[in-house]
């Protein structure tokens, strides 16, 4: 062995320099974790101009529609996103909004509770509960596949079973009485941009009901949840120290701790933060419908978790990006809406979910594979 | 002579009534690469544990730099600039070479809620380090997992030596290399050693070590069985005195019993067996 060799070995390295540089700008696009999910929106918004084009899902009151069913998905992705890439699942999300829309619900209505303090309750509630789960899943080191399982039937057992306790009912409406006058109620049922689209409608921009009223009133606040959640959280991601370590926790937890990072601690916050999530999808949906009901969220957590697998973030963790989980969203609300807009029947979303999904994993992992060659 | 930076003075490691080290004495110095040769069982993880801190010896002296010192933890031992690269390397596959650099150690930008890990300078220290240390990368967001088993091992040398080490100790570090790869992690640790660090060369591979080796420790069943200058002593005879002669020997004509008999017996009726294992 001569390691005086240098004059090959540097040659070496240069000419596998060359040969991937020709390729690069295609390299760089396919190897986004995000450029399935960016494909399959182009795909699918592509699709239904074609089918459904002029049935108004491309008005803006159709888009409003579509864009509402994605950002509430989106917000829950987006927290399952960050789990996952840190290799954890949290199958608890579906039932965690069932129980949190009866814990804004139940203090409004029978105990007389404000509802920014039913909302700042229910947050820190959940986020408790996300903690309690994370903590279950460091200290004991099981599949957090089970332990969430665990608590999908625990939460959804405890709403059920609360809510009879308290109300004797499943379904608690009536929240939304002095709603409009609290100061935080807004912040998850209002719109946003109100006279921005009432001046759009009195220049003729946008259409108009007969009495006046823009067909779009405003942008809901559930939008607004989805897009600063997502901003955020990418940020986070791919900019920040901590998101460095969410990546290494995923990526290989052994040599994450051995460089000293507190991978139990950062598994434990983006429980919290899921479990957040949950609580703001529960907040924006119980503050604008006005009711909680025991059964709602159910599936909620597989949804979010194909948005992000579509998203291109690997199940088993270490690479992602919520830009993708955020699409994979879209995708989903585009062709729910899209099947009802176009009169197919919506029996074959399913059918179209699962066989996106299974596209989205062997897409995955033959990029991983790419990828780590 | 310089100064020794790491000195073990009759260090032993007990763990029961087992005896992992017995009354082991070496001495580093900087700027020197110290190979440490043993095979399996010899005790070359039990003196890597003790140096990196997370073995407390059972008897015996640590000195660092002509203090006596009593490492509890692996980050005792870290910030006094003794380094350790085990042979998993704690590399991260999926992340990229500049991510990876700084893992658990970022630098960062911005203050309070803004602060921000500083990716471009981080892309900028990552490629200067590995440059020094003569690997060239195309790209610092290029991922680990895409760069060769001898990079990787670069890589995390290089970030030993930027985080301030002094004392390298590297496990194995030519173990699941081949030749070629071999020589270029042998390149980077000559070029460590150019730099002033001590470097701790710990293997069972006496050919690896060689080429690039100053001194021989040679550990055998816990007991050290000396050390030596390079010049002092010739390959072949640390080979002979690593595994002993008499147990080559022995080990020779077990190999020629095993080949004689696979020849005289019955292949087919082995092969017929072997379905009915699984």
């Amino acid at each position: 062995m001569n390691i005086d060799d240098k004059g090959n070995l540097v040659t070496a390295a240069s000419d596998s320099d060359e040969r991937v540089r020709d390729i690069s700008a295609i390299h760089a696009l396919v190897s986004r974790p995000d450029f399935g999910a960016i494909a399959g929106l182009v795909l699918v918004l592509f699709l239904f101009a074609m089918i459904a084009g002029d049935s108004g899902m491309f008005a803006a009151d159709g888009i409003l529609n579509w864009a509402t069913v994605s950002a509430q998905l989106a917000i829950l992705a987006v927290g399952a996103c960050l789990l996952m890439i840190s290799g954890e699942f949290d199958l608890s999300m579906g039932s965690m909004i069932g129980f949190c829309g009866m814990v804004i619900a139940i203090p409004t209505v029978y105990w007389s509770w404000p509802i920014w303090s039913s909302l700042l309750l229910t947050l820190s509630v959940a986020s408790l509960i996300g903690a309690l789960i994370g903590y279950i899943v460091v200290r004991t080191k099981l599949p957090s596949f089970i332990v969430s399982l665990a608590f999908l039937f625990i939460l959804r057992g405890l709403t059920i079973a609360l809510s009879i306790l308290f109300t004797n009912k499943t379904i608690v409406s009536g929240v939304n009485n002095g709603a409009e006058d609290d100061w935080l109620a807004p912040l998850f049922g209002g719109e946003f941009g109100q006279s921005i689209f009432n001046w759009l409608a009195q220049i003729g921009v946008m259409d108009t009901y007969a009495d006046g009223e823009p067909i779009v009133t405003g942008i809901p606040m559930v939008i607004i949840w989805s897009i600063a959640l997502a901003c955020i959280s990418s940020w986070v991601l791919f900019f920040t120290r901590f998101g460095n370590w969410i990546f290494a926790t995923g990526g290989d937890p052994k040599a994450a701790s051995n460089m000293g990072i507190p991978t139990a601690k950062v598994k434990v916050i983006l429980f919290m933060f899921t479990a957040f999530c949950a609580a703001v999808y529960a907040s924006c949906q119980v503050i604008e419908f006005g009711s909680a009901a025991a059964d709602r969220g159910v599936l909620k957590e597989f949804e979010a978790i194909i948005a992000v697998v579509i998203g291109g973030t690997l199940l088993t963790g270490g690479y992602g990006s919520v830009l993708g989980a955020l699409f994979g969203a879209l995708i989903f609300g585009v062709v729910q809406i899209g099947l009802f807009f176009s009169g197919i029947s919506s029996d074959w979303f399913r059918v179209f979910l699962g066989i996106m999904l299974l596209m989205a994993v062997l897409f995955n992992n033959f990029i991983r594979q790419r990828l780590t060659r | 002579m310089p100064n020794t930076i790491v000195k073990l003075s009759n260090v032993s490691q007990f763990f029961g009534s087992v005896i992992a080290l017995q009354d082991i004495n070496i001495e580093i110095y900087p700027a020197e690469v110290h190979c440490l040769l043993g095979d399996n069982g010899a005790g070359k993880s039990t003196l890597i544990k003790i140096l990196a801190g997370i073995y407390q010896p059972s008897q015996g002296e640590v000195r660092f730099e002509d203090q006596a010192v009593r490492l509890k933890s692996a980050k005792q031992a870290l910030d006094l600039g003794i380094a350790t690269v085990y042979q998993d390397l704690a590399l991260v596959p999926l992340m990229s070479i500049s991510r990876n650099f700084f893992m658990g150690r970022e630098i960062t930008k911005g203050w309070g809620p803004l602060r921000y890990f500083d990716v471009t300078t981080a892309d900028r220290i990552a490629m200067t380090g590995l440059a020094e240390m003569g690997i060239q990368v195309r790209d610092p967001k290029q991922l680990v997992g895409t760069m060769s088993g001898g990079e990787q091992q670069c890589l995390a040398i290089a970030r030993a030596i930027y985080f301030g080490a002094k004392v390298l100790i590297l496990d194995e570090p030519t173990a699941a290399l081949g030749v070629k790869q071999s020589a270029i992690v042998l390149k980077v640790i000559a070029k460590a050693r150019s730099r002033g660090l001590a470097v701790i060369f710990i293997t069972h591979n006496v050919h690896h070590a060689y080429p690039v080796a100053d001194k021989f420790t040679l550990l055998n069943r816990g007991r050290s069985l000396g050390t030596y200058q390079k010049q002092n002593i010739a390959r072949e005879e640390v080979l002979e005195m690593m595994s002993g002669s008499a147990e080559l020997a022995e080990m020779e004509s077990d190999m020629n019993e095993y080949e004689r008999d696979s020849t005289t017996k019955n292949c087919p009726s082995l092969s017929e067996a072997s379905p009915n294992d699984n």
